[in-house]
């Protein structure tokens, strides 16, 4: 157990970082004591990830100070950091996979020999970390033959290679597998039991739980609260990150389905090539995709909107049999998506208001071929003022309006096409909580209005607020079906990571 | 609009200062000269604008014309052809090279860069082929053809010795109104600027982006095509290993100087013409100011270069500009409401 009166290894002071349209941090501290797993949690957006570039150098404060050891310290690169004993470990990893270990371990820094690189040493030298770290590989062996889980590691020993004090884990399991996630814990315990502090920063909560001996919560960009060992429950870290009682957040209503109005039989996808899926949803009803990353969710919706290629299987919308091979297809057929990647596929950045609003409806209100802009002028108008998008004009670039005002104007180009089906995958991944507030007020209007809604989702606040029913993935099935009064986390969570209950005994 | 105005800009200058220097600048003869050869150089860009707006290239457009070129003249003094006969049929080969290099490009991902390059290779061959490597001449059997190239239309209340319009200019026109109703009034159009920014968003908004490129690569070789059969009835004799030599080069600099960036999804008609202009006139000047033509190349790279030099500043200080505008507006947002 850590001494939480000792002098903090690492101390951040009122810490502020602006970017254009935002204020990511404002005057946000942190202590991390030396030997300890600190989690640092809060809600996408709430400004985890700014903090953290901050602290390994990637990106400067405006204002405020960082203290390493009691003394202030500058970091003005990446390299500084490391040099400093600060080491992040991205999300996304960071491994030139056609390398191998040895050679990834030593990135950068090789130690040469008469000014070749000295490969014996790297070798040398990286067997006893791999070993440290239980990756039972040669540092011989190329990167991209190992799995996610074996490349984690390899970040892990090339941070130790480098002396690293202190560790950042930036959502190091939402790519692992489960067996994957414990052999980290055991690794993060291990490497605690050595004396290297690891900032830990995660979305699930259980793991949280697990693993920290302090808990800081970040909401919008501020300090919203602390929470020493014994006082890390889910309700605790829940009220802290939302800020307000959940259930008032989500004013979600149950709605009463209508006739069938999606409905998905036998499909199988490119990425889970062996599972087949089923699944309905009726007109009016908003149903909740769960599953942790991978499991398989974003496929399925891309498969039904024509992205990818089905292998097999029938999309049916409004009792009709579709044919979708091409997202033109699916939205004839009235289906929308409003897709995972805001700035890739969500948006032409460059292109204004007015043209991206309008891009999907061009076809539809074309004249012989030619705009009809009296149309798009319409369309534009109108959805800047019911999706209350918050532009200087329609001629503004999309590029420039703030997260939340572009999930806006991708959700405003389907509605333009008054869809039967909308599909939404992670629909309000990195906006603020004032705008996710709309984004769910808009589908709930949307499902009072009969359209029917099919979200994924991996924050389980928004699966538990928002789904008048839900369904589980894992690894490419569908494990379970949950009705409104059946959802919690545990059920949820139960599902998504294999767990047992019985599918027949689910769905009545 | 910023861009037309700063290449049009250009285009005054380099026109001043040569009449001022020589003022034969200014010649009638002269001018319609120059203004011809913009209009041909003018047709071609104009195609190629269509492929650099999608983010594609197209390298094999100087080999088309001579393709083109090469073809025409065959097919029309040592096969007989009619003049109609054979001007379509060399148009519908340029159509069908468009499709070849779109389907390539779309349908089986190859890299436009690479698909053209080989296409350089491959239609230069075939017209050295085809023609023997023989150059051909069209006599004085076609005059009434080649008025397409050469002829001039006097323009009414003017003098019949003073400046006449060439008709390429108004071919090239009615290529040039063409091209700017498509790109901007129809929906195709609006497809390709999209594509050109974000292939992907444009996909998932329900747009065949197969086809819409391969359009662009139709109308990038058909345009090559008109151009081949222009050049080749202005040159009257036509050299098979030598007609549009770098022309792709010359299209692609005046595409670029006119505004469009190879990263896509930018330009305009206007801008492409204007740019096509300041080359062929940065041309002419050397010839009439005396300056060794050796250097041609070097003058027309570093006046593109010094171009896009500046777009690129002019670009990066608008952005500072916004920003410290925005700025200053949330500041005094932040003034006029106390905390």
């Amino acid at each position: 157990m850590v001494d939480a009166s000792a002098a903090p290894l690492l101390e951040v002071r009122q810490l502020s970082k602006r970017f254009p349209g935002v204020l990511a941090l404002r005057s946000v501290s942190l202590r991390v004591l030396p030997g300890e797993v600190l989690a640092v949690i809060g809600e996408n957006g709430a400004g985890k990830s700014t903090l953290m570039k901050i602290l390994a150098g990637v990106q400067k404060p405006d204002t405020g100070e960082v203290l390493l050891d009691g003394r202030p310290v500058e970091i003005n690169s990446v390299r500084e950091a490391i040099g400093l004993g600060i080491v992040l470990i991205h999300q996304e990893l960071n491994l030139s996979d056609n390398l191998d270990i040895g050679a990834n371990i030593f990135l950068g820094r090789e130690p040469r020999r008469c000014g070749l690189i000295d490969k014996q040493r790297i070798f040398r030298e990286s067997q006893p970390l791999l070993a440290r770290i239980g990756l039972e590989q040669s540092p011989r062996t190329l990167v991209n033959q190992l799995a996610i889980g074996q490349q984690q590691m390899v970040e892990i020993a090339k941070a130790l290679s480098s002396q690293a004090r202190v560790l950042i884990m930036d959502e190091p399991t939402s790519s692992l597998s489960q067996h994957e996630a414990e052999q980290l814990f055991r690794v993060v315990h291990q490497l605690r039991s050595n004396g290297v502090s690891i900032v830990y920063i995660s979305h699930r909560l259980g793991e949280v739980r697990e693993l920290a001996d302090r808990v800081v919560v970040l909401r919008d960009g501020e300090n919203a609260g602390e929470l020493a060992r014994e006082e890390i429950c889910h309700d605790q870290m829940v009220k802290l990150m939302v800020g307000r009682d959940v259930s008032q957040f989500y004013q979600h209503q149950l709605h009463a389905p209508g006739p069938l109005a999606l409905e998905v039989r036998g499909v199988r996808t490119l990425a889970h090539a062996r599972h087949s899926i089923d699944l309905q949803v009726h007109a009016g009803e908003i149903v909740g995709l769960a599953g942790l990353v991978g499991a398989g969710r974003t496929e399925l919706l891309r498969a039904i909107f024509g992205v990818d290629p089905m292998l097999g299987g029938e999309i049916r919308v409004a009792g009709q049999s579709v044919r979708v091979s091409h997202p033109r297809d699916a939205i004839q057929a009235g289906i929308g998506l409003v897709p995972e990647d805001r700035k890739e596929q969500g948006l032409v950045l460059e292109m204004a208001v007015r043209e991206n609003l309008s891009l999907p409806s061009l076809r539809r209100d074309q004249t012989r071929g030619f705009l009809n802009r009296e149309r798009e002028a319409d369309i534009t108008r109108q959805m800047i003022g019911d999706l209350r998008i918050k532009t200087p004009g329609p001629e503004q670039i999309v590029q420039f309006l703030s997260g939340g005002n572009q999930q806006k104007v991708v959700l405003g180009k389907w509605l333009a096409m008054n869809p039967k089906v909308l599909l939404l995958d992670e629909p309000t991944r990195g906006i603020d909580v004032g705008a996710k507030r709309e984004i769910y007020r808009l589908m709930e209007e949307l499902a009072d209005k009969g359209v029917a809604v099919l979200f994924v989702s991996s924050e389980m606040e928004e699966i538990l607020g928002m789904s008048d029913r839900a369904l589980v993935m894992h690894e490419g099935r569908i494990t379970g079906e949950l009705q409104r009064e059946e959802l919690s986390e545990e059920a949820v969570m139960n599902l998504a990571t294999g767990g047992g209950r019985n599918p027949a005994g689910v769905s009545q | 609009m910023k861009k037309i105005l700063g290449i049009g800009g250009l285009l005054v200058f380099v026109c001043v200062l040569t009449g001022v220097l020589n003022p034969d600048f200014v010649s009638v003869y002269n001018l319609q000269n120059t203004l011809r050869w913009t209009s041909l150089f003018g047709v071609i860009s104009v195609g190629v604008a269509f492929v650099i707006i999608t983010g594609g290239i197209d390298l094999s457009i100087g080999s088309v014309v001579g393709l083109v070129g090469s073809l025409l003249a065959w097919l029309l003094t040592q096969k007989g052809w009619s003049a109609p006969a054979a001007v379509a049929m060399v148009l519908l080969v340029s159509l069908g090279i468009g499709v070849l290099h779109g389907l390539l490009i779309t349908k089986l991902r190859l890299q436009p860069f690479v698909v053209t390059l080989c296409g350089l290779l491959l239609y230069r061959g075939a017209a050295r082929y085809i023609t023997d490597d023989q150059s051909l001449g069209f006599g004085t059997a076609y005059e009434g053809l080649r008025r397409l190239a050469i002829g001039k239309i006097p323009i009414p209340g003017l003098a019949a010795d003073s400046f006449a319009l060439p008709v390429p200019f108004l071919i090239l026109m009615v290529i040039a109104v063409i091209a700017a109703v498509f790109l901007n009034r129809t929906i195709y159009g609006r497809y390709l600027l999209a594509l050109g920014r974000n292939e992907t968003a444009a996909r998932y908004s329900g747009i065949h982006t197969d086809r819409v490129k391969i359009i662009a690569y139709v109308i990038c070789s058909v345009s090559a095509g008109v151009g081949g059969v222009l050049f080749a009835l202005d040159v009257n004799s036509i050299q098979p290993s030598g007609l549009g030599e770098f022309y792709e080069l010359y299209a692609i600099a005046a595409a670029v100087l006119g505004g469009c960036s190879l990263r896509g999804g930018e330009g305009t008609i206007t801008g492409v013409i204007i740019g096509a202009a300041v080359l062929r006139v940065l041309y002419n000047a050397i010839n009439i100011l005396r300056i060794p033509t050796h250097l041609e190349f070097a003058i027309i790279g570093a006046v593109i270069l010094a171009g896009v030099i500046t777009d690129e500043l002019v670009k990066r200080y608008a952005v500072k500009r916004r920003a410290v505008r925005q700025l200053a507006a949330e500041q005094a947002h932040k003034a006029s409401v106390p905390s």
